[in-house]
């Protein structure tokens, strides 16, 4: 009996980091659901292929130097991706690099400059979302 | 017991004191790597904000005036758009000027620095004069090549530049 609880009680510890990340993941999720919500009552969930082909678009909006998201980062979310300056960014997909998005605030900058850059405009919750979904299933 | 405290040994004493300074020559001379050493950025913050599109540049490569000219246009940062709200670009500023060539990094950025105005200084390292000759060797073909690609990709060449050692 002690030796069963030790054993739940080592593996919620080891579950907890997983977990408290995921939800913080579906948390912000949740909240892009809410705004794409308001912005169009026919929203109906975000999709992960719809969310790849934001990826790997390339747009005309914004610098011509970044045209789409695979500018910098790797065609595949697999891979790693390379800024202008070379530095190394870490692949985009969770199962990689399990500790995006977990920040709010940290994804919240980055939609912003590279939605910019890439669009030339904000992305909607509807993009994020797509594109997070996307990720999350990589 | 007077003549004896009276017998200072003068000449060991003199001789460990120049055998202590040379070592400490020496010393400093093996941590500063030949003058190539520019101590790293430690702040976890300015790491984050200042090291995410490129290496986190040593506050001591540029003075005050060059930091907080930048810091006071990261709207426009070389045609990006960095900028950062109001506190964290306060502590980054203070960050980088409290470290900078002509403050906490003086030692070292002094070399770098040279024949440059303290007070109009170039943004960009790559435009000081001692950066220019220092790289005068590398051709346009070896800065185009992929491993290399841009003149702000210090670890292409300088694979320890993430710690401060900048040789060759």
């Amino acid at each position: 009996m002690p030796t069963k609880t030790t054993t739940t009680l080592l593996l919620a510890a080891l579950l907890l980091p997983l977990g408290s990340s995921a939800a913080s993941r579906d948390e912000l999720l949740g909240q892009y659901a809410l705004s794409a919500r308001a912005a169009s009552p026919a929203f109906s969930g975000f999709s992960a292929a719809r969310g790849e082909k934001l990826h790997v678009t390339k747009f005309a909006g914004g610098k011509a130097e970044t045209p789409a998201c695979t500018s910098c980062h790797a065609d595949s979310p697999l891979s790693a991706g390379r800024t202008p300056a070379g530095k190394s960014i870490d692949a985009l997909a969770v199962s990689l690099t399990p500790t995006r998005y977990t920040d709010p605030a940290k994804v919240e900058k980055w939609f912003k400059r590279n939605c910019h850059d890439v669009l030339g405009r904000e992305c909607t919750p509807l993009e994020k979302g797509d594109w997070l979904s996307y990720m999350i299933s990589q | 017991m007077k003549a004896i405290a009276l017998k200072i040994p003068f000449r060991p004493i003199a001789l460990g004191l120049v055998v202590l300074l040379f070592s400490g020559v020496l010393l400093e001379r093996a941590q500063a790597g030949g003058g190539h050493f520019f101590p790293p950025v430690t702040d976890p913050l300015v790491r984050e904000e200042c090291g995410s599109c490129h290496l986190a540049y040593a506050p001591s490569m540029l003075p005050k005036s060059s930091w907080t000219r930048m810091m006071g246009e990261l709207k426009n940062h070389f045609g990006d758009d960095a900028s950062v709200d109001a506190a964290k670009t306060e502590r980054i500023t203070r960050y980088l000027n409290a470290n900078a060539a002509d403050s906490g990094g003086q030692r070292n950025g002094g070399k770098l620095l040279r024949g440059v105005s303290m007070e109009n200084a170039p943004l960009r390292i790559t435009e000081l004069p001692r950066w220019v000759s220092e790289h005068r060797k590398i051709s346009t073909a070896e800065w185009k090549s992929k491993k290399v690609g841009s003149k702000a990709n210090c670890v292409a060449c300088h694979v320890d530049a993430e710690r401060g050692y900048y040789d060759e």
